[in-house]
């Protein structure tokens, strides 16, 4: 069932669903029993302090890791082992929390790599060029040259990545996870490390991402004023367990997510 | 020429047909140079016109234009002449309320704003705005969620524009032939950097006349390419991007984004281009900055080739005649060095450049001039709709500003102020009577706040601001800022201030450029702790004292200021600042507060002692005062006899 936010954004049903996944590095439990969804259309955040599994959750929705309980619904669909290839193509992209770019290419370049996925020409065609590959590859440029209008970056089109500041490399990051055209986009700390003003820029970037594409966002972020601000519903994790959920509001006033951020009261 | 093209709609016509499959304007979007030929621009602005109209725009009506160069904001000032309104393009980086003051004075009806940011402060000042009505945006992302009842997209606009044809076909044809050259086709607003903005009348006739004389005296053509960056409300966009072009049917070229001009520029090569003094010092910065960083062979090879420009380029430039070894090495200075340069530079098709609003370094100048770069200077003001005097070919000085341009006449009024009259003569200031008879008197003459003089050979030497403008005791005229600026020509002077109104003779305050004189005590192993200890070394005096001797030697051949030789100069302990009041925001000499705060060094200067005590109070970044005490050393300058014969 469709309701709509106060800005006129379609949240609609649900698009993927985690259900009592628990995941384990040897002795060490990352997620115990996570159970939780994203619908389509809606900012989604992960908070929790650190080590509590929050880039655990990310990589197991992007199929980095198989947990060895719980069910991933995507779509509709129960979720098979797969490889992160696989994920990519049904529809999900996602940001590193320490970027992931290939330095020595120009943002263009890096930008077209996330169009490998809805690349058809075979490797026949790749080399002979002329032809087919020559025409996906201009519809696929035209793509990537709205994304680059669209986050302002024509300046550094030919630049290459590893010359930029650290704030345009996260945005070329951001580029390139649209570029892949996903149903969902999984942003691992998009602001870390960022001044206040490329904050405000990526939070501009991150809402009419959402609001011009209708991309559903889950993005795991410890600036809390940035978290409340963009997101629909906040999911709390601490020590591998979920904490609350909820909006903002609810999961900022719950007592359980206060104590785990702020220390109990003693009494 | 013929009586029919006296207004741009009419122009508009004329080129469709002419110059039908020709390039008219391009824009770089989505990674491409998207191109549109005058029979499609005009398509294209024969359409909005039609959506204006259906709208309700009528004759009179006036449309503001903010934003940024794009071919749609330019179809915009075409759209509303075509029906008789009035375009007014507004400075699109002001605030809000700057906008407002100049949107409720202008009361603008209209609004073409270029994208979100543009349409939320219209949205701002709409209420103080009575008479604005309908607001057309250009980039429809993140308008989706606006509130649409006085919003249109352009597009939209335009489509409605096509079904309003279908029901009226000929009436915008009958709204251009009503249109004639002394129709008023624009407000052109001044930026206002002292008082409240002033709104510029301007005829067609000023605007085309101008335009033709000016395309004509430098010999433009359909075949010029010209990159549009500065703002569409500065009456030089208008002239270079509108004017010239709509007369000249050249192509207009809009950059991708304010930070891509760069890389824009070197793909589109421009043809004719102008740039502020500020621009040139720029390039010339940063290419002598990367040449220190090239490898050594580079660096020898591009040391010695301009030298070699040096010597050739600007003879071959003005047509002098040049020995056939100068030429040959000059050719090969080309192919190693001035053209892949250029190319860097962007200036590989350059046939013309022109640069005004302030006085150009003669280094700065005759670097571009040496490599083969026609660059020219020019006087001119809104009020004028730019040209008032130009430099001829072949006729370039760095130091006047050329020749009263084609049907303008220039004089010298009895206290030195410059005077003009000619077509391009603005109409009025909107809504100013008392201003417009301030500024032109009846005989049409303008009076520009600038004092000057004609030199030996007839070129304009534009000195000061009138207003700054003093007499030495023998009554011989002093100017401060031409004489700064000639001081801060040399690269280790970065401040300078005169002294001279009700004087004897002429001194001058001194400030270092902290990264010239510290580069140059490096390595010459002079050490130094601190500013104040660096501005009061002796062998830095000594290397100001040679420049200031050097600017005596010309000063003693100018005809009218050789009496403006600086006698006794000190270097100033501290760098003036704007955080202390010295000096404007925009960096300009604040005499009165100088004066002030300064007083017993200038009395100094006068009195003839060898040095001077002073305790300053200065303002630290973080607002914290202090002190600073020093005691100046004041140096005494050589003079020389004037070198001007006097006339018989």
């Amino acid at each position: 069932m469709a309701e709509s936010t106060q800005d006129g954004r379609k949240i609609g049903g649900t698009l993927l669903e985690v259900k009592n996944i628990s995941l384990s590095f040897g002795g060490v439990k990352a997620l115990t029993d996570i159970s939780f969804d994203i619908k389509e259309g809606e900012i989604r955040a992960i908070i929790g302090p650190n080590g509590a599994g929050k880039s655990s959750m990310l990589n197991v929705i992007s199929g980095f890791y198989h947990p060895q309980q719980g069910e991933v619904w995507f779509r509709g669909q129960k979720r098979g082992s797969m490889r992160p290839y696989e994920v990519a193509r049904q529809g999900i992209a996602r940001t590193f929390q320490n970027i992931a770019l290939f330095k020595g290419m120009s943002t263009l370049d890096n930008l077209m790599t996330g169009r490998i996925t809805q690349m058809h020409t075979n490797l026949f065609w790749q080399a002979i060029w002329k032809g087919p590959a020559e025409r996906e590859e201009i519809a696929h440029r035209e793509r990537v040259e709205h994304i680059i209008d669209f986050l302002g970056i024509q300046a550094i089109r030919k630049t290459p990545v590893g010359r930029l500041p650290y704030g345009l490399q996260k945005r070329v990051e951001l580029g390139r996870a649209l570029a892949a055209e996903a149903k969902l986009l999984l942003l691992d700390e998009p602001m870390a490390g960022m001044n206040l003003e490329e904050k405000e820029d990526m939070c501009r970037f991150i809402l009419d991402v959402n609001d011009e594409f209708g991309t559903t966002i889950a993005l795991i972020e410890h600036d809390m004023g940035v978290v409340m601000d963009l997101s629909d519903r906040v999911v709390v994790l601490d020590y591998g367990r979920k904490l609350a959920d909820g909006t903002p509001a609810e999961v900022r006033s719950d007592p359980e997510v206060i104590k785990a951020y702020l220390g109990g009261a003693h009494a | 020429m013929d009586h029919q093209s006296d207004t741009f709609p009419k122009l508009l016509t004329d080129n469709a047909q002419r110059f039908a499959t020709r390039v008219a304007m391009r824009e770089k979007d989505y990674g491409i140079w998207q191109s549109w030929t005058w029979a499609q621009m005009r398509d294209e602005i024969v359409a909005l016109a039609n959506g204006l109209a259906a709208l309700g725009f009528q004759r009179g009506d006036k449309l503001a234009i903010v934003g940024s160069n794009r071919p749609r904001l330019y179809w915009g000032i075409c759209a509303a002449q075509c029906l008789g309104g009035i375009p007014v393009p507004v400075y699109q980086d002001s605030v809000a309320d700057e906008m407002q003051y100049v949107l409720e004075h202008a009361e603008a009806k209209f609004v073409i704003a270029e994208d979100q940011e543009q349409v939320d402060k219209m949205l701002e000042i709409q209420e103080r705005c009575p008479n604005m009505q309908h607001i057309i945006y250009d980039d429809p992302r993140g308008m989706r969620s606006y509130q649409h009842d006085h919003l249109h997209d352009f597009a939209e606009v335009q489509t409605l524009g096509r079904e309003f044809a279908k029901q009226h076909p000929e009436y915008v044809n009958q709204e251009m032939a009503q249109g004639k050259g002394s129709d008023i086709s624009i407000f052109l607003y001044t930026s206002g950097t002292t008082g409240k903005p002033k709104g510029v009348v301007m005829t067609y006739d000023n605007i085309i006349m101008t335009a033709r004389n000016s395309v004509n005296f430098d010999k433009l053509s359909q075949n010029e390419e010209v990159l549009s960056y500065l703002p569409m409300a500065w009456v030089g966009d208008h002239i270079f991007s509108y004017g010239q072009a709509y007369v000249a049917g050249f192509c207009i070229n809009c950059p991708e984004s304010e930070s891509t001009i760069s890389t824009d520029l070197r793909e589109i090569g421009p043809t004719y281009y102008f740039a502020p003094p500020r621009v040139f010092e720029n390039i010339l910065t940063t290419v002598t900055i990367r040449m220190h960083d090239a490898g050594k062979l580079k660096q020898r090879m591009y040391n010695y080739f301009m030298e070699v420009a040096r010597k050739t380029g600007v003879k071959l430039l003005n047509g002098e005649a040049v020995s056939a070894a100068d030429k040959l090495m000059y050719s090969l200075g080309n192919l190693l060095v001035y053209a892949p340069l250029k190319n860097t530079m962007g200036f590989s098709r350059i046939r013309l450049a022109y640069t005004a609003g302030e006085a150009i370094g003669p280094e700065i100048f005759d670097f571009f001039r040496s490599l083969g770069i026609n660059i020219k200077q020019l006087y001119g003001q809104t009020e004028a709709a730019v040209f008032i005097t130009m430099q001829p070919d072949g006729q370039i000085f760095a130091d006047t500003v050329g020749v009263p341009a084609p049907g303008v006449d220039v004089k010298i009024a009895e206290n030195g102020e410059v005077l003009y009259r000619g077509p391009g003569v603005f109409h009025s200031y909107y809504k100013n009577e008392q201003s417009t008879r301030e500024t032109k008197n009846e005989e049409g003459w303008v009076f520009t706040g600038d004092a000057g003089y004609f030199a030996e050979n007839g070129h304009l030497k534009i000195i000061d601001r009138i207003k700054d403008v003093g007499r030495f005791n023998d009554g011989s005229m002093f100017a401060p800022k031409y004489i700064e600026n000639k001081l801060k020509f040399f690269p280790h002077i970065k401040e300078a201030v005169a002294f001279g109104h009700e004087k004897d003779y002429c001194t001058a305050f001194i400030n270092i450029d902290l990264e010239a004189v510290g580069n140059w005590a490096e390595r010459n192993n002079v050490p130094y702790a601190s500013y104040q200890e660096l501005a009061g070394n002796p062998q830095v005096y000594q290397m100001m004292l040679k420049s200031i001797e050097e600017v005596n030697r010309s000063l003693a051949g100018d005809k009218l200021l050789s009496n403006s030789q600086i006698h006794r100069f000190l270097i100033l302990h501290k760098e003036l600042d704007p955080d202390d009041g010295e000096l404007t925001r925009t960096r300009k000499v604040r005499r009165r507060i100088i004066a002030e705060k300064y007083g017993v060094l200038i009395d100094a200067l006068y009195n003839g002692s060898k040095a001077c005590f002073i305790r300053t109070e200065v303002t630290f970044e973080d607002g914290r005062k202090g002190a600073i005490e020093a005691n100046l050393n004041i140096a005494d300058v050589p003079t020389f006899a004037s070198t001007v014969k006097e006339a018989a």
